[in-house]
């Protein structure tokens, strides 16, 4: 049986699959056997197959199709938005699958849109990819030649349109109200929720939005199944997943591996282990904003609730690795830097709270840190931490400074000690 | 004859441009058939805003002012709209730039692999400062955030192409190159 859904059509070389290619691996079944289906009977099997959002929450796929509004009541234009904006530190998964396999998302957003009722939808794709956004439309436009996009496709009386909106550079709009915002010709700021995008989204009708890995993985769950899909998986969470390791590893990339994979597994076997003279100091298990996790992790499994007890998220599902002969000071001093810019401004904790943390980190860099400097970070923390920021991006930047202050607190205390990096 | 006021005042208006023949900001029927294309996307025209800004941009390399009024006065957009959205996207110039933007990226798992060196390396071979243009003309320096190919840090990105597993000998040699292709461009 099927073990690598996501990557089966990818290959060595740096192609796009095209239609032939794909409809000769089995492409596009998933979609003929949704038109077969009523639309509420896909979104049942997908929230049973328990495929949570890849884009870094992890939010139950289907359970989120499900608040879309249906029946006569509602309302009748609908959207469909995949989120390709890949901006999270370290994460490097959806160029991949938009890259190589431009089909799969088409499919996967097809399949979506027929179960929610949706007419149109918007790849959202960020301005840098110009090499995916090429391959989209170039996908786009076969797909329509064949009629699996279109007027009345597969006399369904069903109608889809694709349309592929490139971006131009802002981290923010991955956050799914931003993104509608920006879609709509507006500056990319947070919407405040409620209401949800499934009941008042892209221009106040019924949207979803899900993440290009997420689309990627429906349209064989609908042709296999439930059982299949949950079969896929070695721990808790069902499915595949793109996994990565980047930093100093011998072997860094990208790998589709079951869901609940360990973390020694991915970082040894398939990224080589670390370079030679070099030990693992650390870890974010899933881009820039999750929490530090350390050797003593390794064993764990990549499945969401199993990293989110270990005190950290899943994520993206992108490790970034730490070494022992790299700062952990300066790394989350670039990771605030990182979400610092990309802040968009709308509210003060945010916009002036992490400027105040980088300008703590990086005195503490240059050697001139304090000693009441670590107590200030902490606090710092709380200050834009969950309840008190419109959006997650200010507490996904606390991730990972509070895991370093506690996990490398006494690097902390080497700088401000030596007066200096002891890294350098 | 109360209906001369209105073409009257918009004489006026013409009048205070420089020629009306050739105005600096008017768009090319190019740039307007390709925004066009990607206006039938969209529900209003006001959604168009940022991707006829980044279609300009390539034909123009930065938006002036003048070039915000045509695109404003063309979509039917306030001129203060399309602005708030060209100084909040980061690929969008409001002004000018080398010829060729060099988009080092700066996150983390390219600073692990060093790419705080390179860009000080990127200053020296351009003896420029951060964000300046090299004397030339040809190069902008800017910094990016995470360009999404973390497996093979450190990275740029150079007008649409990536350039990957970057060390200081990469680097001369792609400013090189680039140099040369300049170079033989004005000779032509």
């Amino acid at each position: 049986m099927l073990i690598n859904p996501l990557t089966k059509n990818v290959t060595d070389q740096n192609v796009a699959a095209d239609l032939k290619r794909y409809l000769g691996n089995g492409g596009y079944e998933g979609w003929r056997k949704a038109h077969t289906m009523a639309p509420d009977k896909i979104i049942d099997l997908v929230k049973d197959g328990g495929l949570r959002g890849r884009g870094g929450a992890g939010f139950n796929t289907g359970l989120k199709w499900s608040f879309v509004p249906r029946g006569a009541d509602a309302p009748e234009q609908k959207f469909i938005v995949c989120n390709a904006d890949e901006m999270e530190p370290g994460t490097f998964k959806d160029r991949l699958l938009m890259e190589r396999d431009p089909h799969l998302l088409l499919e996967g957003m097809a399949i979506a849109a027929y179960a929610i009722g949706a007419s149109i939808g918007y790849i959202f794709i960020r301005g840098e990819y110009h090499l995916a956004a090429e391959r989209l439309e170039h996908a786009i436009e076969e797909a329509k030649t064949q009629g699996f996009l279109g007027t009345d496709i597969s006399a369904s009386g069903f109608s889809l349109e694709i349309f592929v909106h490139r971006s131009a550079g802002n981290y923010i709009c991955g956050e799914e109200t931003a993104l509608l915002n920006a879609l709509e010709g507006r500056r990319a700021i947070p919407r405040a929720k409620p209401p949800f995008p499934q009941v008042s989204g892209l221009w106040g009708k019924p949207t979803v939005v899900n993440n290009v890995e997420t689309f990627c993985n429906i349209p064989h769950l609908v042709e296999f199944g439930v059982e299949w899909y949950r079969g896929l998986g070695r721990g808790e969470d069902a499915g595949s997943k793109l996994f990565g390791v980047s930093g100093n590893v011998k072997n860094p990339g990208t790998w589709e591996l079951p869901m609940g994979t360990p973390i020694r597994e991915i970082i040894e076997q398939h990224a080589g282990g670390m370079h030679d003279g070099l030990r693992l100091k650390g870890l974010l298990p899933g881009g820039g904003s999750t929490d530090f996790l350390g050797p003593e992790h390794l064993d764990l499994r990549m499945d969401y609730d199993v990293i989110g007890r270990a005190g950290s998220r899943m994520g993206t599902g992108t490790i970034i690795v730490l070494d022992n002969q790299t700062c952990p000071v300066g790394l989350v001093l670039n990771l605030c830097q990182f979400f610092a810019r990309e802040s968009c401004g709308w509210c003060t904790p945010c916009r002036d709270g992490l400027p105040w943390i980088v300008k703590i980190l990086q005195r503490i860099e240059a050697g001139e840190g304090r000693s009441e400097d670590l107590d200030l970070l902490r606090e710092q923390c709380q200050r834009i931490g969950p309840g008190n920021t419109f959006c997650a991006l200010a507490p996904g930047a606390a991730e990972p400074l509070q895991s370093a202050l506690v996990r490398f607190e006494q690097d902390f205390f080497n700088h401000i000690k030596q007066h200096r990096c002891p890294y350098r | 004859m109360s209906s001369l006021l209105e073409p009257e005042v918009i004489e006026v208006m013409e009048h205070s441009s420089a020629n009306p023949e050739n105005m600096p900001g008017d768009l090319t029927a190019e740039e307007k058939a390709e925004i066009d294309r990607e206006a039938s996307h969209y529900e209003n025209k006001s959604a168009v805003g940022l991707e006829a800004l980044r279609i300009v941009q390539k034909y123009r390399g930065w938006i002036s002012d003048d070039t915000l009024q045509a695109i404003s006065a063309y979509l039917d957009v306030p001129a203060a709209q399309l602005e708030s959205v060209a100084t909040y996207f980061q690929l969008i110039f409001r002004q000018p730039v080398g010829r060729e933007v060099i988009y080092l990226c700066k996150s983390a798992s390219c600073w692990i692999k060093g790419c705080d060196r390179l860009q000080q390396h990127i200053y020296e071979c351009l003896k420029i400062e951060p964000g300046q243009t090299s004397a030339d003309g040809i190069f902008t320096l800017l910094e990016a955030p995470c360009l999404g190919d973390c497996d093979k840090a450190p990275v740029l990105m150079l007008g649409e192409e990536m350039f990957r597993n970057l060390d200081e000998a990469a680097i001369e040699n792609l400013i090189k190159k680039k140099k040369k292709y300049h170079a033989d461009q004005s000779l032509d």
